[in-house]
């Protein structure tokens, strides 16, 4: 949930970032991290096991600017994506603003990412969200992949809704930027709405 | 859903004042108050060279999964949570359902001071909170997101 401090001046929103076991989530906030200026970022946590896998989230607050004398904060989140972290999972969507969905793009992964995908559905709805009404973007990560599949494929399945969607490299950082402005724009003027 | 949380500059000073009143009766190194999303609400003592954006959204972090456990255990809650480090202890508890009241402190103080003195200043936070939902309830204050544009929106995002 949205918070507004009008003591400091500051709109601050929670971004999260979900999908299967290494889609590219922790990936995502590690490019961003690495782009942004010193002092438009904090510092990023993550809570990972010994083999980098996240155990509980990774944490990336940004400054993405100033409206009408209001900084807005994003605080950034991913979940662990291995399936056996769901209980972990719910607890990170609390309060969630906007969702990015990355999608493996390779095709062995396309079963996981139907999975992942249902998850976020129900995991929503148990907290009173509703996927299509919340402020939401799909990522197809991993477009260099040799094995990536077709995105006409991809989008049929992941995307029936036609949310926002965008191509990506996380490694690389193509299309990382494009997401996270997508879905913060969304926030912002979802809440503008909300008013 | 429910519109955004919000903080008026007059609770937001209260609560700073709270802060600063349980760090000095508590002999406390810093007192920080977060909302239960892990956003950094008020703080008071020594916390100049604290990450307290990290610290906020771990401590959040840490009660969202010891409340996860709770409900396994079929607790209600568990208020209160103490770690004790080898110079800084941490005391944590949650004030009302809505925050985080985090205590940081060391051999000047104890355990048990902390605890009476939380207690005393959770109560007043209480009141606090409750002032600022009856105001943003009444929409007494006018609302920074009516000035919004889309315009405004736009702008932020353009390189």
């Amino acid at each position: 949930m949205s918070f507004i401090n009008y003591s400091s001046r500051e709109i601050n929103c929670k971004l999260v970032y979900y999908g299967p076991g290494l889609c590219g989530k922790t990936t995502n906030l590690h490019y961003i991290y690495a782009k942004t200026s010193p002092d438009a970022k904090g510092k990023m946590i993550s809570l990972a096991t010994e083999t980098e896998r996240t155990l509980f989230f990774d944490f990336l607050p940004l400054s993405l600017g100033e409206i009408r004398g209001f900084k807005t904060r994003f605080h950034l989140y991913t979940v662990p994506g291995q399936v056996f972290y769901d209980a972990s999972r719910k607890l990170i969507l609390k309060g969630v603003d906007g969702v990015v969905f990355v999608a493996d793009s390779q095709i062995e992964r396309m079963e996981a990412n139907i999975e992942s995908l249902d998850n976020l559905r129900l995991n929503l709805t148990d907290q009173g969200y509703d996927l299509n009404k919340l402020p939401y973007v799909v990522q197809y990560n991993k477009r260099d992949l040799p094995n990536a599949a077709p995105m006409d494929q991809l989008r049929e399945v992941l995307n029936p809704t036609k949310a926002p969607e965008f191509e990506a490299c996380a490694t690389s950082g193509a299309g990382v930027f494009d997401t996270l402005k997508a879905v913060a724009k969304s926030v912002l003027t979802e809440l503008r709405r909300g008013q | 859903m429910s519109g955004p949380d919000v903080m008026y500059p007059e609770e937001q000073q209260q609560m700073s004042l709270v802060c600063a009143r349980l760090t000095r009766d508590a002999n406390a190194k810093a007192v920080l108050l977060i909302g239960r999303d892990g956003q950094p609400i008020a703080d008071a003592g020594d916390v100049d060279e604290l990450d307290v954006t990290s610290l906020s959204s771990l401590t959040a972090g840490n009660v969202a999964a010891t409340g996860g456990i709770s409900k396994i255990l079929r607790e209600k809650d568990f208020f209160s949570q103490f770690h004790e480090g080898e110079k800084t202890h941490i005391h944590i508890t949650l004030v009302g359902g809505r925050a985080i009241l985090v205590v940081l402190f060391d051999e000047r103080s104890s355990l048990g001071l902390v605890r009476l003195r939380v207690k005393k200043s959770s109560d007043e936070m209480v009141r606090l909170f409750d002032s600022v939902a009856k105001k943003a309830a009444a929409k007494s204050e006018p609302s920074i997101l009516t000035e919004i544009t889309d315009s405004d929106i736009d702008n932020l995002f353009n390189d």
